[in-house]
């Protein structure tokens, strides 16, 4: 007999549905990805960290997970080193895979890594909700266990970017010029953009006191959470700016950038969750399709005098990029790294290696 | 918003005639065209001589031409209307081929005519073999490495050097000898060697057998913007043309690296390419590495756009239309949403699942393999939200009596094995079948190069079959019964598992609230709120996305798949019924799964559920909308078939009584009732034994028609003319038994074929359309060419066709369509047969006429009053005539003739000041040239020879030369007529057919087959088929031959007026 699972969200709204991965509760921020493929990467993603996610395509775990090797001490098929999510929510979930790649499947996966999930359950359903009542927390629990919800704190409000992040210093060595990167929970992809282009890179932990260090350029990483509890790395970030260092906010770090130059974030009803956001260039005709991760976003009316609007989110207007009128600032709320997702934005990683010291 | 600087005037060539790899997706993209063109405020001039398709409707296009989309027509429109722009990539090869020619020849030069879109130039890069490779090559990219040769020791050459396996590819494949892989050296020289005997090069190729086949749909800007809308996955590796293959979208066995690998390998060359609007690129992609091949770029609306438009719901269509009139991608709105603009990819978060539809046991001697070339009539798509529920879904959808990937009847097959290695039509089942022999995922994967994914979801299915089968209905618990629903299992194949009955499987599952609930596709995966109307049902879900049960609803069931006798003038009634019903202000909901259709088009209807035209998924959907009624009588045979099951669980059907349409449809019920009416009907009887049939059969005296109710080996309906054929007919073909009956009716020989085509109110005979068939009764009414009004029928004979028709109609007390053919000879008129429904030629006389029925008929059956009009078919000063596409160039080794039974893909008409014209243009547009050098004869009976010789000497008068078989040239020699003797396929001597053929000195035959039933090898056959591969036109029938010649007597191609349809007056 399968193992039965409930989700229960913070309305009070349940889906029941079966267990796979581990087998135990869970609990966090629900949300949801409209991403078609790339699980590994996706689950992997540290700015998942604190949530259950709940995949929009039903069929998940058709092509298994690949193996661990390694590259430039960097997981070559994941984007951190374990999986990031709380728990995982998905409507098919495909018992048996198959890819030449392929070294586990899925459920084995999550088995390995203490993640639990639950499939068979009215997904599209539960995004309608999400999109209509906004981001909700939630926990996984056994069919008979009791319904409670009051004791879910809310990952939000904990500093989930300095939990994420390196603890010590890394260094990856290439090319003469280098960069810090300032990991508040950095895809691996990111490391992999600048390796790719011979910049070396020192990631350091969100804390790091970014003037310490000799570099030509700062990376500010992509993270969960929200960005204003990123006191420390808004404070270093004010710093490094008085000094005219290169900036390269991601995400996070780009809202971490505003934040420094004085401009106001808020919180999405729902976020930015998928591979398919379009986003405009300011000034151009152009309109490039994004991966994108976020539950926050820079309020451009708060934007001051020195900063211009770079991008604008095709559907909903919202703020996809900030850039210094004459300095080299630049932050994308997207990911230029994609994985997983379309590459059409890694002319970013050209542009700032361009503006480097 | 408008554009600045945009045309003001352009000319869209359609597809012409449904044919095999080009069918209905180009009437849906052709339409979206057109709207778009038109909510930018230009105007629009449209060619196409498809009369049945939606995009020549007189609410579309502003000017319309049925003429053959070849160059020197399309040039005579544009001296005529004058457009500033034209767009070639909404009709399909047809349309980019004549684009491509009149770009050679400078007419768009000449006459100032901007190519909208991609240019002509990259058209030519895409379609050339060569140049595309190159392209690639430039671009950094990979294609498959390909080589041209010309000797035995070149292709050796060649194969070491790409190393074995390699395809082997041969441009005319005859003889069984086509392409092919060879496997070492030994196969290459013994296939190569045979290949040269009679083909001077051949193409070797790297083997990409076995890889994965994927496509990306591709739309880019004049800015630059490129976006990539669907990726979709063939489920059968390479080697099965995408046409013939089952394909998913979104890509279901791709990594995320794997899929965005492509993705941007495909926008890189569509921007090297500069492609400006939509393309459709195909890719192998290894299934055990990294390594990846370009096989093409379409560049161009496709079959594939119209699927991946219908998979994602974004209109490719459309705004491919709005890039060419250089709209920015994000200026575009998305018409689904209403909120976003068209600058996004759409996220599914279902599946979707295409299946081929093919009609091969319609012809004689095709081999039923599948390859490179495509075989397929049709396709359908069904939408859910597991692999195994969107499989069983398709299958059924097929309308082949099967149920689903089992619980079927069992395919013998002699060699399980091969049948899996060597795909056919039939694949799937016998996939199904080694499964429930418990052949092992790798053994079926190492057959038949699935990947091992879809073999794991179709070992599913079997298992989950296995696990019930037996036990009885009561014993299924819930858990089972919805897992079972999960998976597509429909009520009836669990009631045919557990040995109960459909209805006692649906009163379970509704006991145990399992019911399908209804979800939206919105582009988006719910990311947005989206106001639109496009719907599934789906078991896995518990949520109902929109609200139902709304008030004022009418339900249209659709056409379904697009097969041998039911393709795009069930779409076209359709489709008018819909906008009829939102007229005079109901919601119209239309049911249809057919992907290549404008009634799927978000903007047709109220809603659409794109759905299962099953008596279970029909009522699922009428229980959920609680519809004022449904219209079962546009959408062709398979509503038709539904009604009286539905009017049996109390669903209201609008218009005729599905008791009447059961009296039509039953043949001894509508026997007794002509028999009543005293109207004729052409003797029959329904037999069930030998002895029997040959009594019946002598009393009738030969030749007679022979149905059988179950078919053995292909021949299905059939002409007999001695008693020695019957009995080789009855005992090898149709095993007559109480079982398996045959009807047997004297067929009446040199008799006419006349329709007609007319609408009823409440008994009373509303409007009626007269037309009769150019060819003698023995010809398929679908494959016959069609003359309105009738042109040589007596005004007797037209009084008694009225007047039975009438009768039938109060008789039937008839509201709505219904056509009814007639036999008739000397005045002497019978019926052979009536429909209570919409026919085939419904949009034929409605546009000729002017009025259209169907308007007319939905009215009627709403109660509501149709307009009074005042025109009747005498009062017409042009003529309309409907002919048939054939489709054999596509099948290979298929003998080209008609008979009884249809084989016809396709249909055009066109409008002319007579007879004569319009028969020529019409012919001209199914492909037919006009003789200019010299047409071999080889002419039947002596009674048929002598029937044209006085046609055929006007002919040569006109300085055409004739060549002969020897006995046809005999006998018009003594006539005085010149006719060159040639020699036969088998006398193996010069001068031959064959080689007069293959030089190019013939460019017509003439061949009328002795009988029209017997199938065999012979030498006509050899012609024939040799005709039809070297594309030189080939008339079969003798009415037709004389009805081209006579039409030639009094017009060329030059001579034929270029008249728009509202020109016909």
């Amino acid at each position: 007999m399968k193992n039965k699972l409930k989700l229960i969200l913070e309305d009070g709204s349940i889906y029941t549905g079966y267990g796979f991965g581990h087998d135990a509760p869970a609990e966090g921020e629900v949300v949801f990805n409209t991403g078609m493929v790339g699980y590994p990467e996706t689950l992997t993603d540290p700015s998942y960290c604190g949530q259950i996610l709940v995949f929009t395509y039903p069929l998940i775990g058709n092509y298994g997970v690949p193996p661990k090797t390694i590259e430039s001490n960097l997981l070559t098929r994941f984007e951190s080193d374990r999986i990031q999510v709380n728990g995982l929510i998905v409507s098919d979930y495909s018992h048996e895979y198959s890819h030449w790649e392929a070294e586990r499947s899925l459920d084995e996966w999550m088995k390995e890594e203490k993640i639990p999930g639950i499939y068979g359950l009215d997904t599209r359903a539960i995004t309608r909700k999400l999109r209509e009542k906004g981001t909700m927390l939630g926990r996984i629990v056994y069919d008979n266990d009791s319904i409670e919800l009051d004791s879910i704190t809310d990952p939000n409000d904990r500093n989930l970017a300095a939990e994420v992040c390196i603890k010590e210093n890394t260094f990856y060595q290439k090319g003469e010029k280098k960069i810090i990167l300032v990991d508040c929970g950095v895809k691996n992809n990111i490391i992999r953009a600048f390796l790719g282009r011979n910049i070396s890179v020192l990631r350091v932990p969100h804390d790091f006191d970014v003037l310490s260090v000799d570099c030509d350029g700062i990376v500010l990483s992509n993270g969960p959470g929200d960005p204003k509890s990123c006191t420390i790395t808004i404070e270093n970030t004010k710093r490094a700016m008085s000094e005219n260092i290169p900036i390269l906010g991601i995400c996070l770090g780009s809202q971490i950038l505003a934040l420094a130059s004085g401009a106001d974030t808020y919180k999405l009803k729902y976020g930015h969750r998928s591979h398919n956001q379009p986003v405009n260039e300011a000034g151009t005709r152009r309109c490039y399709i994004t991966s994108q991760n976020h539950g926050y976003a820079i309020d451009s009316e708060t934007l001051s005098e020195d900063w211009r609007e770079w991008f604008t989110n095709d559907n909903d207007g919202t703020n996809e990029g900030i850039i210094h009128i004459s300095k080299p600032f630049f932050g994308a709320q997207f990911h230029p790294e994609a994985s997983p997702g379309p590459d059409d934005t890694e002319f970013i990683f050209d542009m700032f290696v361009r503006a480097l010291k | 918003m408008i554009k600045k600087g945009k045309p003001k005037k352009v000319l869209i060539l359609g597809s012409g005639a449904l044919q095999i790899g080009q069918a209905g997706e180009f009437d849906y993209s052709g339409s979206q065209a057109i709207k778009a063109l038109k909510e930018d405020g230009i105007k629009t001039v449209l060619i196409n001589p498809n009369i049945a398709t939606i995009q020549t409707s007189e609410q579309l296009a502003d000017q319309v031409y049925f003429l053959p989309i070849r160059s020197e027509f399309v040039e005579k429109v544009i001296e005529k209307e004058k457009p500033d722009g034209i767009l070639l990539g909404f009709g399909g090869q047809t349309a980019l081929n004549t684009g491509v020619e009149l770009y050679d020849k400078k007419i768009f030069e000449k006459h100032n005519v901007k190519v909208l879109g991609t240019t002509v130039d990259t058209i030519k890069d895409t379609e050339d073999r060569f140049l595309f490779a190159e392209r690639v090559r430039v671009a950094g990219l990979k294609s498959a490495i390909s080589k041209t040769v010309h000797t035995v020791d070149e292709a050796i050459e060649a194969a070491n050097e790409i190393g074995f396996p390699v395809m082997v590819r041969i441009a005319y494949a005859l003889g069984g000898l086509g392409s092919g892989i060879v496997e070492n050296e030994e196969e290459l020289k013994d296939k190569t060697r045979r290949a040269f005997s009679f083909t001077n090069q051949i193409l070797i190729e790297e083997s990409l057998y076995g890889w994965k086949e994927v496509e990306y749909e591709i739309v880019r800007d004049k800015y630059n913007n490129c976006i990539t809308v669907c990726n979709m996955e063939n489920v059968d590796p390479m080697g099965i043309h995408t046409g013939d293959s089952v394909v998913v979208a979104p890509v279901q066995t791709l990594s995320a690296s794997e899929n965005f690998k492509l993705r941007s390998i495909g926008i890189k060359l569509i921007r090297h390419l500069g492609i400006i609007g939509e393309c459709n690129i195909q890719y192998a992609l290894s299934p055990t590495e990294d390594d990846y091949r370009i096989i093409e770029v379409n560049a161009r609306l496709s079959r594939s756009s119209a699927l991946a438009s219908k998979a994602t719901g974004y209109p490719l269509a459309f705004v491919a239309t709005k890039l060419a009139l250089d709209y920015n991608l994000n200026e575009i709105e998305n018409i689904i949403t209403k909120e976003t603009s068209s600058c996004f990819e759409p996220a599914l978060d279902y599946i979707v699942l295409k299946f081929p539809r093919w009609d091969l046991q319609k012809f004689r001697q095709v081999s039923t393999e599948l390859g490179s070339e495509m075989k397929s009539v049709g396709e359908v798509m069904a939408i859910g939200r597991t692999f195994e529920e969107v499989l069983q879904k398709a299958i059924r959808m097929l309308d082949i009596n099967m149920n689903g990937f089992t619980a079927n009847d069992e395919l013998e097959s002699p060699n399980l094995e091969e049948s899996i290695a060597k795909p056919t039509d039939k694949r799937i089942f016998f996939l199904s079948k080694a499964f429930v022999k418990g052949y092992s995922i790798e053994k079926i994967h190492q057959l038949s190069k699935i990947d091992k994914w879809f073999l794991y979801k179709m070992k599913n299915i079997v298992d989950q079959m296995k696990a019930v089968e037996g036990k009885i209905l009561k014993d299924i618990d819930f858990e089972t019964l919805l897992s079972l629903k999960r998976s597509g299992y429909s009520d009836k194949q669990i009631s045919l598992l557990t040995n109960s009955k459909e209805y006692e499987v649906r009163a379970k599952r509704k006991e145990l609230n399992i019911i399908p609930c209804v979800k939206q596709i919105d582009t988006l995966a719910a990311e947005y709120p989206a106001q639109t109307n496009y719907l599934y049902m789906t078991y896995n879900g518990e949520i109902d996305d929109i609200e139902t049960g709304e008030d004022n609803q009418v339900m249209v069931l659709g056409g379904g798949a697009y097969r041998i006798g039911s393709s795009v003038e069930f779409d076209w009634c359709c489709v008018n019924a819909a906008q009829t019903l939102e007229h005079h202000g109901y919601k119209s909901i239309m049911v249809n799964y057919n992907p290549e259709t404008v009634s799927t088009d978000h903007d047709t209807c109220y809603k659409l559920y794109f759905e299962e035209m099953s008596l279970e998924r029909v009522l699922d959907i009428y229980e959920r909308e609680f519809p004022q009624g449904v219209v079962v009588s546009m959408g062709g045979q398979i509503p038709n078939n539904l009604a009286v099951k539905l009017h049996k669980l109390g669903v209201k059907i609008l218009g005729t009584s599905p008791e009447q349409i059961d009296n039509a449809e039953n043949r001894h019920k509508f026997s007794r009732i002509l028999d009543e009416y005293e109207i004729d009907q052409p003797e029959w009887e329904e037999l069930t034994d030998l002895k029997s049939a040959k009594e019946f059969c002598m009393r009738v005296t030969y030749p007679v028609l022979i149905r059988p109710s179950y078919v053995l080996s292909g021949a299905a309906m059939s002409i007999v003319l001695n008693e020695d054929e019957l009995e080789n007919y009855l005992i090898k073909a149709s095993d007559i038994s109480k079982e398996h009956p045959v009807v047997i009716s004297k067929f009446i020989t040199d008799a006419r074929e006349i329709e007609v085509d007319a609408v009823s109110d409440r008994g009373e005979l509303f409007c009626y359309a007269i037309s009769e068939h150019v060819e003698n009764a023995g010809v398929h009414s679908g494959d016959a060419t069609i003359v309105f009004p009738p042109q040589r029928t007596y005004l007797e004979t037209m009084r008694r066709v009225k007047l039975i028709t009438k009768q039938i109609a109060k008789a039937l007390e008839i509201t709505g369509p219904f056509n009814i053919q007639f036999i008739a000879k000397d005045n002497d008129v019978k019926v052979i047969e009536c429909n209570l429904r919409a026919s085939r030629s419904f949009p034929f006389v409605s546009k000729v006429l002017k009025i259209n029925f169907i308007d007319i008929a939905t009215t009627l059956m709403i109660d509501e009053k149709p307009p009074v009009f005042s025109k009747s078919s005498f009062d017409l000063d042009y003529v309309g005539v409907k002919a048939s596409q054939f489709s054999f160039t596509r099948l290979k080794g298929s003998d080209p003739v008609t008979g009884v039974e249809m084989s016809s893909t396709g249909e055009v008409a066109c409008l002319g000041d007579d007879f004569n014209e319009a028969f020529l243009k019409s012919v001209l547009s199914t492909g037919f040239r006009v003789p200019k050098k010299g047409v071999l004869l080889s002419t039947g009976s002596p009674k048929e020879k002598a029937e044209i010789l006085d046609d055929l000497r006007k002919l040569q008068k006109r300085g055409i030369y004739f060549y002969g078989t020897k006995g046809t040239a005999d006998f018009y020699n003594q006539y005085g007529l010149n006719v060159e003797i040639l020699k036969r396929p088998f006398d193996k001597s010069e001068p031959s057919i064959l080689s007069y053929l293959s030089d190019g000195k013939i460019d017509m035959v003439i061949n009328i087959p002795k009988t029209a039933e017997k199938v065999e090898l012979d030498s006509d056959y050899i012609i024939r088929r040799r005709a039809v591969d070297l594309n030189i036109p080939l008339i079969t029938n003798i009415q037709i031959a004389k009805r081209f010649m006579k039409s030639l007597e009094h017009f060329s191609e030059e001579t034929l007026e270029i008249k728009s349809w509202g020109e016909y007056n």
